[in-house]
């Protein structure tokens, strides 16, 4: 009973069978069973995550090493265990790990939120990017930047100012996800309701934003635009640490609740029935997505595409049904720090990583959706 | 006591009368929905003509729309002025309303908008790339080279979602447009960040603006509508029967392949054309449908007509809005639209039970 052991299924043969009871050619059931806890052991999954965890620690070698002073991998492996000589830990620890644990934080917690939302929305559309609460933060980071600090009667308190663009855009995203939670309860929150009064709120701050940039000077326009695409340049370790307690305590929620997700894919009515709280596991995974969503644009600014795109990456890789939530975070910070090496060091002049994500995370996406459309067909 | 029969009138309905009642009913909900819409978009016109930052009355205009060579003021003011952005506003709005109900159709996501083709992004980056490559920066010259973005754009997505299908899978169909859409979109973004110029010259073509573009615009992308449109139209039996389901939609007869294809292709048209004529313009075409549902249900041969009425009357009324509002200023429509159009839907949104595709 200690000790875990690995069932076959129940008809006590060698030969595999199916959920519905037919015989199988290739798959076998296979539970792993601890004292009162069982799951599901899933090779194929267990490897691609594997194969993701060694993608984003190699994304994280590079990007700590490739710079002026660049680094080969096994080198900063070494200092990061505790070697190399002086120079080497100087150029590692001082100057480059702020910044490339802030994009490793960043990108967990955008996969991550990318993944809860896709999932308790069951639509692949509905990623935080376009609920509005990047959006919000957006947006009261730009008309403070274009009206400057009182805007229509309104001065914005000085402590908030000391945080800079990091505090507003936090109350911002907060103050949206709060409006948008508070339009959607009609006694209680349906998931697909919530998303669309997000499109509804995300339509009108694209327009306050639009407008602002607009009605700017171009000078303010362009530091505006910079902004708005997200970016690591000079975020190091003050952004660090707010983001590692949110996924902290996002990974703790999440342990509680996670489990629910897949009875909850199965539609509203089985879950139920399956003895899911629905709206309470719906509604706190919308809460952890939204926290990790208004983290990260407070300490980068509002990176798209990559809450997106990762879950969908992650989904195809480990050949799982619904995003997966461990895969999603590491694919996001695979993504996202490559990116941030292509941005820094191998373009000609420095460009935002929202743009090099959206570059490189486009262009794969499309080709797992081409290579899935030809082996379904095949 | 022998028991008699019941008289006539309280007899409970059969299940055809109930069913037939109910039928009725939402068949006189749409006639006078048809109505309406028709009412409000003439009213609105009459708005269009009338309102503006210069104040003018019906009595000043009429005489002015029937004599179209006169040349005082009111007459510049209505010919010049709000004929060209009135015509473009409708004929905008109802395509991009058009292209909308169309789109969420073909794919059965209600978060899908045309722009999930890549039609505005690849218009946005061929626009920027003629302004940084090739120094243009008239709206009149932007709109062929926008056709040419949207064109392009919605057939590489329509060709990497169909490889290995002989139809194009609606999931395939949302990845590869959104995964194409952020793409263009970053290098757009990449161009206007290197070249301050660019951006100054592409932020204001990519607000969404019915105003200062000559009719030779509209003359331009009409026939593109215009194909669109029929072909749109003519699909509708065809999509409510898709919307079973494919293999239902086979066994029913329907060629789920062609379908599909001229379907893409009604959209590019539809979206592609509304673009080019008057900038990315993102909320019609997401938003028109669900309202429009509200009112006809599922079925596409009343959807989108409604789809499009409605789309004419948001353009035109957002428009009239951005003249108003910021006197002697404007704002334009695609900032408007937002503000206006999203406080209604999402008070649609809670009041009503929503209609799901």
């Amino acid at each position: 009973m200690s000790t875990p052991t690995l069932d076959r299924n129940d008809s006590g043969t060698n030969a595999p069978t199916t959920a519905t009871g037919g015989t199988a050619v290739d798959r076998q059931i296979r539970a792993l069973r601890w004292g009162r806890l069982s799951a599901v052991l899933r090779p194929r999954h267990l490897i691609a995550a594997l194969a993701l965890l060694v993608a984003a620690a190699l994304a994280f070698a590079i990007n700590i090493g490739q710079g002026d002073y660049p680094l080969s991998i096994p080198q900063v492996f070494e200092v990061l265990f505790g070697g190399g000589n002086r120079l080497e830990r100087l150029v590692v620890l001082e100057w480059r790990m702020g910044r490339t644990m802030v994009g490793l934080v960043v990108g967990l917690a955008l996969g991550l939120a990318g993944a809860l939302t896709q999932s308790v929305s069951r639509n692949p559309l509905a990623s935080p990017d376009i609920l509005g609460i990047s959006q919000g933060a957006s947006a009261a980071v730009v008309t403070v930047l274009v009206m400057g600090t009182s805007v229509a009667g309104l001065t914005v308190p000085a402590a908030l100012l000391g945080g800079g663009t990091a505090a507003i855009a936090l109350v911002g995203g907060l103050i949206t996800a709060a409006v948008i939670y508070l339009l959607a309860w009609r006694r209680g929150i349906d998931p697909f309701r919530l998303v669309l009064v997000g499109i509804g709120i995300n339509a009108m701050l694209t327009s306050v934003i639009t407008f602002m940039i607009v009605r700017a000077d171009i000078n303010t326009a362009a530091q505006a635009k910079v902004w708005l695409t997200g970016s690591l340049a000079g975020q190091g370790w003050p952004q660090f640490w707010p983001v590692l307690i949110c996924l902290a305590v996002a990974v703790i929620a999440l342990a509680l609740v996670s489990y629910d997700l897949q009875a909850t894919q199965l539609g509203d009515d089985a879950a139920r029935a399956l003895g899911v709280r629905l709206r309470v596991s719906q509604g706190v995974m919308l809460l952890i997505a939204v926290g990790l969503t208004a983290i990260t644009v407070s300490a980068a600014g509002p990176i798209g595409f990559v809450a997106f795109v990762a879950p969908q990456l992650a989904l195809r890789l480990c050949r799982t049904a619904t995003p997966p939530l461990i895969g999603s975070a590491l694919t996001g910070a695979a993504l996202l720090l490559l990116s941030d090496w292509v941005a820094r060091v191998v373009l000609p002049w420095e460009l935002p990583v929202g743009i090099v994500t959206a570059a490189i995370g486009g262009p794969f996406l499309l080709h797992l959706v081409i290579q899935t459309n030809r082996k379904a067909s095949a | 006591m022998v028991p008699q029969a019941p008289p006539v009138d309280s007899r409970p309905p059969s299940p055809a009368g109930r069913a037939s009642g109910g039928l009725h009913r939402l068949r006189r909900r749409r006639l006078l929905g048809l109505i309406l819409l028709a009412a409000l978009l003439l009213a609105t016109l009459a708005a269009s003509f009338v309102l503006g930052a210069r104040p003018t009355s019906l009595g000043e205009v009429l005489p002015a729309l029937s004599t179209p060579s006169a040349t005082d003021d009111i007459s510049l003011v209505v010919w010049q002025l709000r004929f060209p952005r009135t015509l473009l506003a409708l004929c905008v709005g109802a395509a991009l309303g058009l292209a909308g109900a169309l789109i969420q159709g073909h794919t059965r996501n209600p978060l899908a908008d045309p722009g999930i083709l890549g039609i505005s992004a690849g218009a946005s980056l061929a626009v920027v790339l003629g302004i940084f490559i090739l120094g243009i920066s008239a709206p009149a010259e932007y709109v062929w080279l926008a056709l040419a973005g949207s064109a392009v754009a919605a057939v590489i997505v329509f060709g990497a979602s169909s490889i290995g299908h002989g139809a194009a899978n609606p999931m395939s169909l949302i990845l590869a447009g959104a995964a194409l859409s952020a793409f263009l979109t970053a290098m757009t973004t990449a161009i206007t960040l290197a070249d301050q110029s660019s951006l100054d010259k592409m932020r204001f073509w990519a607000t969404g603006s019915v105003a200062d573009r000559p009719l030779d615009v509209l003359w331009a992308v009409l026939p593109f509508l215009i194909v669109g449109a029929g072909i749109a139209l003519a699909s509708t039996p065809a999509m409510n029967a898709l919307a079973l389901g494919e293999d239902i939609a086979t066994s029913l007869g329907i060629p789920v392949a062609l379908t599909r294809l001229l379907g893409i292709f009604a959209i590019t048209l539809l979206a592609g054309g509304g673009t080019a004529a008057a900038g990315p313009i993102g909320f019609v075409g997401l938003v028109v449908p669900h309202l429009a549902r509200g009112i006809t249900g599922p079925d596409h041969r009343w959807l989108l007509p409604y789809a499009g009425l409605l789309g004419a009357i948001l353009v035109l009324a957002a428009d009239i809005i951005g003249r108003v509002v910021a006197r002697p200023g404007e704002l334009q429509v695609g900032i408007v639209l937002a503000l206006v159009g999203a406080p209604f839907f999402i008070f649609l949104v809670r009041r009503r039970k929503l209609v799901s595709l």
